[in-house]
């Protein structure tokens, strides 16, 4: 059993179907359900659900505060290494492309988790490239060994694995996975992924259950929005979640909402996102999984993270930087992607507060 | 005669218990403490950063307070057990609110895991009141297995949908010998009312304050509500007729002795 069932019986409904059309006596009716199917999934991210916006955000901020408060769980992320041997096109770390390399030892592995623990920060989200010689699971084990000193919580967005690899990992202290599908459309993902071993779609797709299966606590999963076709992306993207939700109960299910930002690579999005898509995403998905977490990431510019608090998110980074020892070295290479929001941790708490949400710093520990 | 609520040998003067993981800053705990009357609040342990000096929710909650940490995040016995027993190190005391999910679609509780993880601990001096769907097999369960209250779900945490599980909540009441505490689902005072009025021991209450607009306030309306409902139940309701009783009776005088 995999999503890649589910996912082909939709695709190939849509193909057939085509475009279906929708009117506005439909969106208002599945704006009164209470849960929602997922063909109510695919018409709220439809042309015919946008002048519906603000009835949305209105439905999405009352569930989002019924099932999470007025919290937003605070986090960052911590890049390791940037060795990779993906062609990704879309990505700063491609293999090709002729930037400094760098991986963290144990020993700054420990500053930077130091500088990131002093701004009081309890989660932290570590990345890699894929370069499984460079950073293994050993490399990976010795610096989690670290980061535990300082952090509750430990999640990984690294180069997916099989289902032993992610148990050694959750032994080691990890608990949460963040991995992207980049995009849900297949021969988009292969023309995507030329080389290397991300190009396996269906490795990829299964690595959430690979490590449902093996007992991690909470799974992150995403498109790449502006990859492919938006409205088909999102709509997989709450596909696949509803899937795991349902496959894995125990496992708590969060989203994010990525959206392609300027990198080293001369790429560009062949479908831009623009705001009030972005917006009608976040939207659509809170409506049909009102208990998945929704994170938002320092891609996104202040104002509209601010912006979007209300709208359903749940988890936001902070003091982030996606260079290799952004925070303790000086700087003679390039991040993944360029960061919108440059607040430090303090200005995000302060914002938060000010927005009459609380800032979470913890929401688990090692038990 | 004072009316008590008695659990692990403490009296609580309040029926009202408090939960306190979705409000916009704790620093509004002390506040709804105060205006509500409340006695005992429920923290998960998860979400208490014990080596923080100013982001520590401890710090917040009145020290009169009965503190109930709960086992948020446990997905089976032994994980609650676990959380159990790093809060009592930490010094959270000996009470705890199990709470054990398998299910995070719907946060329905697990009522065989519930069971075990209170055998356990209640052996070792905790007070457990356990988190369960209002199941009185699972009920009796947790009386043999020696838990302090039994805590059945009214509706979906964090539904505020009220007590729909209002006959199953009100057989737990009849039968188990141990305080019937309504938590999870109660949306607005009027449901906690009408389960306090049914009988219930006591109602926690979390998002349908933390969610108000003014949670202060909406504390205070609980309160009052759990108040009415068990003062109710003391004065015993009259009974329910499926037809309108006149307070002046057409057939009164068959029973004076007028109308022969």
């Amino acid at each position: 059993m995999s999503f890649y069932e589910t996912y082909q019986t939709f695709r190939q409904i849509l193909e057939q179907a085509g475009k279906a059309s929708h009117g506005p006596d439909q969106i208002q009716r599945i704006l009164q359900q209470s849960t929602l199917k997922p063909w109510d999934l695919y018409a709220l991210l439809s042309p015919a659900a946008a002048p519906f916006l603000e009835q949305m955000a209105q439905k999405a901020h009352r569930l989002t505060v019924q099932h999470f408060g007025r919290t937003i769980l605070l986090y960052t992320p911590l890049y390791l290494s940037n060795y990779c041997t993906n062609f990704c096109r879309y990505c700063g770390f491609n293999a090709e492309n002729p930037i400094p390399r760098k991986q963290l030892s144990p020993a700054e592995v420990e500053k930077e988790a130091q500088a990131i623990a002093e701004t009081g920060l309890k989660h932290i989200l570590i990345l890699t490239g894929d370069a499984r010689q460079l950073a293994g699971l050993d490399y990976l084990k010795s610096c989690i060994a670290v980061l535990r000193r300082y952090f509750t919580s430990i999640g990984i967005e690294i180069y997916a694995l099989e289902t032993g690899e992610y148990r050694e990992l959750i032994a080691a202290g990890v608990d949460s996975l963040t991995i992207y599908q980049e995009t849900y459309d297949e021969s988009l993902y292969q023309e995507l992924h030329p080389q290397g071993p991300k190009k396996d779609y269906c490795f990829r797709l299964d690595a959430p259950e690979r490590a449902c299966r093996s007992g991690i606590r909470s799974v992150n999963i995403a498109a790449l929005l502006g990859l492919g076709d938006w409205r088909t992306d999102a709509f997989f993207t709450g596909l696949h979640a509803d899937y795991l939700q349902r496959t894995f109960p125990e496992v708590e299910v969060g989203l994010s909402l990525p959206r392609m930002r300027a990198h080293a690579g001369a790429y560009q999005p062949l479908y831009p996102v623009k705001d009030a898509v972005l917006v009608q995403i976040m939207l659509a998905l809170r409506l049909y999984l009102p208990r998945a977490g929704i994170a938002l990431s320092t891609r996104e510019q202040a104002g509209l993270r601010d912006n979007l608090i209300r709208l359903g998110v749940t988890k936001m980074s902070a003091g982030s930087t996606t260079r290799v020892g952004g925070r303790t070295q000086a700087h003679d290479d390039v991040g993944q992607f360029e960061i919108a929001d440059e607040r430090s941790v303090a200005e995000m708490q302060a914002r938060i507060q000010g927005l009459g949400y609380q800032p979470v710093f913890k929401d688990w520990q090692p038990i | 005669m004072k009316d008590a609520l008695e659990i692990g040998g403490r009296c609580f003067q309040s029926r009202l218990l408090l939960g306190s993981g979705k409000l916009s800053s704790d620093a509004l705990i002390p506040e709804i403490a105060a205006r509500s009357g409340a006695e005992i609040i429920t923290v998960a342990l998860r979400r208490i950063d014990f080596k923080s000096a100013s982001a520590n929710i401890l710090n917040h909650i009145p020290k009169n307070m009965q503190l109930m940490p709960n086992t948020s995040g446990a997905r089976n016995a032994d994980e609650a057990v676990r959380i159990a027993r790093i809060a009592r190190a930490a010094g959270c005391g000996n009470w705890v609110k199990i709470e054990v999910i398998t299910d995070n679609k719907y946060l329905l509780p697990d009522g065989y895991e519930t069971v075990r993880a209170v055998e356990i601990l209640a052996k070792e001096g905790f007070v457990t009141l356990p988190y369960v769907s209002p199941d009185l097999m699972t009920a009796k369960r947790l009386v043999e297995a020696g838990a302090a209250a039994v805590m059945p779900l009214g509706a979906p945490i964090g539904s505020n949908r009220g007590l729909k599980t209002k006959e199953l909540i009100r057989i737990l009441i009849d039968e188990i010998n141990l305080p019937i505490i309504v938590d999870a689902g109660l949306g607005k005072p009027s449901h906690a009312c009408e389960a306090m009025e049914m009988g219930a021991a006591a109602c926690l209450v979390n998002t349908a304050i933390a969610g108000a607009s003014d949670p202060v306030a909406m504390a205070a309306a609980f309160s009052m509500a759990v108040q009415a409902g068990r003062q109710a139940f003391l004065a015993g309701p009259g009974a329910e007729t499926s037809f309108a009783t006149a307070s002046s009776p057409l057939t009164g005088f068959l029973r004076e002795g007028i109308g022969h």
